[in-house]
């Protein structure tokens, strides 16, 4: 039996209009994405050219004169690098603890929320701090500082991703393997790292991308230099302090190419998105559900 | 110990290959490296505080709290180091951030949450994604490619024209840099943390009470405010306030379009100074002025404090929501 529905009545119109609202909302969320990428797009792309992506700055670079930023994608590349894999020597066996032995017992808990507290402290504050503790042992800015303080603002990300996928891995599987015998190690090992490989592989992605974009740590600790580092213990330059020192200029050109720069960026920092995203799909096909 | 605790030490007397007793130490030995990395983070919170503490304590120790936080001027050639201007400069342009990202957040994770189909969630999680994933430098350009020229003049000019009466909105600065376009950036970058969020908390909530609110007669957007969202609220109210910690200390998109004058604000067409960028434009540089370099991580001191209460709090509470699902 069906009732005729009073749509005039003032709850309907409060409903349709609260829906047209929210589709509003949802419209205003996207459109901003799709502004933000426009303006990149459609700025950086009359500066960008090959020689900005394979040349490093010539003698008046910055006062709008020949050369790339090769210097910084290559610093970036090494510092993101070297900062991810930093960070997943501690986030790997911290998941996995957290997982296997931990589980959801108290110690955890002040672990993760541990882990979200340093995941809140700004990328700036670690640079203050990765800067004082430089001065402290006398260094001086360079690669190693910058993928240092690079890895503490990647570690909680990185962490934190993996835990929240490791979590879900059917418990029946770890039961089947700790009847038969296993370790709670022996688990952790050949169950957990190989059911829940599409997930660490996403959150050690995640992190590269965050490391990769982030200026305000590297800012003090990593330096900037118009050649390509060789050294772990010379400073670097990265792409994000390319874009940030570039539009500061008071050559409209520079600022151009500074525009070129953050477009560079985010074809990367998207491109690493992406990636995880289609790598951790194909992988998953292979693990239990 | 548990049962199955039980049935392993039981078998790992006769398993054999390779020896228990070799397999049973490699996993002792992992349990205790396993431990001792998983204390990193827990002692990386105490290590970073306390090198702060250390490094502002110059400064701590020849002012007092009061002149400090409450200081006007900044002069640290003179030894002046007033942090008000700074400070109420954070807040101001959090506040805006957070005011303009919190009512379309909440209808856009509601709408995801209670409304939408499964394959618009799909569409939605990449754009959501991607937004978090864009650098802050990046946001840095947009703002001042964007916002700066749409503040100056769009906005300024309708508040001028329709708005000028109400104190916070008086056009003071005609550049187009200040709060407002520091709000804007920072309420785009702060969105997919809070949307994202609060999906998870109202997703929280059993499917049960929505069905006998709907059984009886409610309509959809009845259910969600008289039964969903009472149940959540905590949660939401928490991951706004994560979404303000996060804004607190965004550093280099904030310091591009904000004017970095330090003056106490008082309409939002102000330009402002807010810590982070102070950290950023003058650490490492003119450290032979004394105290300055103190001074410095006494503001990062400060911002860690308040981001930490923020934090804690918030996380408490999320925590304690999710863990019940």
């Amino acid at each position: 039996m069906r009732f005729k529905k009073k749509h005039s009545e003032r709850r309907h119109i409060v409903e349709l209009s609260i829906k047209i609202i929210m589709w509003l909302a949802l419209l205003i969320v996207a459109g901003a994405l799709g502004l933000i990428l426009w303006t990149i797009i459609s700025r950086g792309l009359p500066s960008l050219s090959w020689e900005m992506v394979s040349q490093v700055p010539k003698g008046g670079y910055y006062m709008g004169k020949g050369g790339g930023i090769l210097n910084a994608i290559i610093g970036s590349a090494y510092l993101a690098t070297g900062g991810t894999f930093l960070a997943m020597l501690l986030s790997v066996p911290i998941a996995l603890y957290l997982k296997a032995y931990l589980g959801k017992s108290r110690w955890g808990e002040y672990v993760r929320l541990s882990l979200d507290v340093l995941w809140g402290i700004p990328s700036i504050v670690y640079g203050a701090f990765g800067f004082a503790l430089m001065i402290l042992l006398g260094m001086r800015a360079s690669l190693l500082a910058g993928i240092i303080v690079l890895a503490l603002v990647e570690l909680p990300i990185m962490t934190r991703a993996m835990d929240e996928v490791i979590r879900r891995m059917p418990a029946d599987l770890e039961h089947a393997a700790l009847a038969l015998g296993s370790t709670k190690f022996e688990v952790a090992m050949n169950v957990v790292t190989r059911q829940m490989l599409p997930g660490i592989i996403t959150a050690i992605l995640l992190a590269f991308g965050r490391g990769i974009g982030d200026a305000a740590s590297v800012l003090f600790t990593a330096g900037y230099t118009d050649r390509i580092t060789t050294s772990l213990m010379n400073p670097t330059a990265s792409l994000p302090l390319a874009v940030f020192f570039q539009l500061g200029s008071p050559y409209p050109e520079v600022r151009e190419r500074g525009y070129a720069a953050a477009l560079i960026l985010t074809i990367i920092v998207l491109l690493v998105s992406f990636g995880s995203r289609w790598l951790s799909a194909r992988l998953n096909r292979y693990s239990i559900k | 110990m548990s049962e199955i605790e039980l049935t392993q030490m039981k078998m790992e007397g006769r398993l054999s290959r390779p020896s228990t007793p070799s397999r049973a130490r490699t996993n002792r030995a992992a349990q205790r490296t396993f431990f001792i990395i998983t204390l990193v983070p827990v002692v990386l919170i105490i290590i970073v505080a306390t090198a702060l503490v250390v490094r502002a304590y110059p400064i701590l120790n020849s002012y007092s709290f009061s002149e400090l936080l409450f200081g006007d001027i900044w002069r640290p050639n003179d030894g002046q180091f007033g942090f008000r201007p700074f400070i109420l400069g954070t807040l101001w342009v959090t506040t805006v951030g957070v005011l303009l990202a919190v009512p379309p957040c909440l209808l856009v994770s509601v709408y995801l949450a209670e409304y939408a189909h499964n394959r618009l969630r799909t569409i939605a999680k990449p754009i959501l994604d991607v937004l978090a994933a864009i650098p802050p430098v990046v946001y840095g350009v947009w703002g001042l490619l964007s916002i700066v020229p749409f503040v100056d003049d769009v906005l300024a000019p309708l508040s001028e024209r329709w708005l000028g009466s109400i104190p916070f909105l008086a056009v003071t600065q005609p550049t187009g840099f200040g709060i407002l376009a520091g709000g804007i950036v920072l309420a785009v970058m702060i969105a997919p943390l809070i949307i994202s969020v609060i999906f998870e908390v109202l997703s929280t909530v059993p499917n049960d009470l929505r069905h006998a609110a709907l059984a009886v007669g409610a309509t959809q957007w009845q259910t969600i405010r008289t039964i969903v969202l009472p149940q959540v609220l905590p949660g939401i109210v928490a991951a706004i306030v994560l979404g303000a910690s996060r804004a607190l200390g965004e550093t280099i998109a904030v310091l591009m379009v904000v004017g970095n004058v330090p003056q106490i604000p008082t309409s939002v067409f102000d330009t402002a100074y807010p810590l982070p960028a102070l950290i950023a434009n003058n650490y490492g540089e003119m450290m032979s002025i004394p105290l300055y370099d103190a001074a410095l991580l006494g503001a990062a001191l400060v911002l860690l404090v308040v981001i930490l209460i923020f934090n804690i709090l918030s996380t408490l509470v999320l925590q304690r929501f999710l863990r019940r699902s």
